[in-house]
């Protein structure tokens, strides 16, 4: 029996696969501080509930489709509040629409992120009218605003990579029932 | 048949009822009283050499600032197209400001049901013998018709349903995590009083 050295231990060869976030090769683990874990998976896997009302809601499913490929970010459509992360509100909110896009908001779980897409989501757009809300921001809070008419669906990929550049950046936010 | 023989058709069954033909551009309007449209319009529908089986459109018009002689305030349109024959004629019954009511013909084209409620909800002509006689676009407990010309743009007064949500809104403001933005109007009052110091 030999003794053994302290030269002889040799530390694990961990892979940086994230910020802040090692993984050991060959074993099922990853290390580091819980923010940067939690961050990182909710960054890579951001299910949105679709939320089309007009318009953009064509660029949406366009941005979804093999050509940009939504999927490569973990980005997965879901038709269930749910099981969403983020809502996508895509066209025009009429009144009567309000109601229902705010009881689908309640009936996500948390951590729930809000992107705005186009002009009428944003602001109202041209429908300055009696019948149109004017921005979701009135309804919901809202995250990440793209603006466009309807924006192309790079805007769109862009607002998501900015709202999983937001996600990285929280600090220890847990749900209020933890 | 020519649409101008349809609509002197018209005319010789109902002298008392044609105010008036118009021509514009090929198409031709016969303006009626709307006290026996559904007469008339079962007239070009079941005569043989007419055959209106297909109600095109159902719409209402303000006649508010339109000049034109025999037009009362408010009017229906009937666009009437025969399949068969390929033809095709414009009724445009007068209706009243003060009494904006009129015969429903979905006794004869049961398609006309949603038309005529589309009609009531935004120009506030309702139908006798209407079904089912409610808002179909609006929200129920809306107040006004806004197709009518009087109507501003942006309405009178919020919807009570949207003030309602607002104050819901703010009242969950604490019970979520959500740091995005959220415009109330308390937010509102405050950038503008920050602007203005």
């Amino acid at each position: 029996m030999g003794e053994v050295k302290e030269s002889d231990i040799k530390e694990p060869a961990l892979v940086e696969i994230a910020d802040g976030v090692k993984k050991i090769p060959g074993v099922n683990a990853v290390l580091g501080p819980l923010n940067a874990i939690v961050n990182w998976g909710r960054a890579g896997s951001i299910w949105p509930m679709t939320f089309g009302l007009a318009c953009c809601a064509i660029e949406m499913m366009d941005a979804g489709a093999s050509t940009n490929d939504l999927d490569r970010f973990g980005i997965i459509f879901r038709a269930s509040p749910r099981q969403a992360d983020c809502m996508i509100v895509a066209g025009t909110l009429t009144k009567k629409m309000s109601p229902v896009l705010r009881r689908v908001y309640d009936q996500m779980p948390e951590p729930r992120y809000v992107l705005a897409m186009g002009s009428c989501a944003c602001s109202g757009g041209v429908f300055n009218s009696y019948a149109v809300t004017q921005g979701v921001d009135t309804i919901v809070p809202v995250d990440v605003y793209v603006p466009g008419c309807p924006p192309r669906p790079a805007a769109l990929m862009q607002g998501l990579i900015k709202l999983q550049e937001k996600i990285l950046q929280e600090q220890f936010r847990w749900s209020l029932w933890r | 048949m020519e649409s101008m023989e349809i609509a002197g058709k018209v005319r010789s069954h109902f002298p008392e009822e044609v105010l008036d033909i118009c021509d514009f551009h090929g198409q031709v309007g016969i303006v009626v009283k709307r006290e026996k449209i559904v007469d008339i319009l079962r007239l070009l529908r079941d005569s043989p050499d007419t055959k209106m089986n297909h109600l095109l459109d159902l719409c209402g018009v303000d006649n508010k600032k339109r000049m034109g002689k025999n037009l009362l305030r408010l009017e229906v349109v009937y666009n009437l197209y025969s399949i068969p024959l390929r033809h095709s004629i414009r009724i445009r019954a007068q209706v009243p400001e003060n009494d904006p009511c009129i015969d429903t013909v979905t006794t004869l084209w049961c398609g006309a049901d949603w038309h005529e409620r589309e009609c009531y909800d935004l120009m506030g002509i309702s139908f006798n013998g209407h079904p089912d006689m409610r808002r179909i676009l609006l929200p129920e407990d809306w107040v006004g018709h806004p197709l009518r010309k009087e109507y501003p743009l942006k309405g009178r007064e919020e919807w009570s349903g949207l003030e309602e949500l607002k104050n819901k809104v703010v009242e969950l403001q604490e019970f979520g995590l959500s740091d995005g933005v959220l415009r109330t109007e308390a937010a509102e009052s405050q950038t503008k009083g920050n602007q203005k110091s």
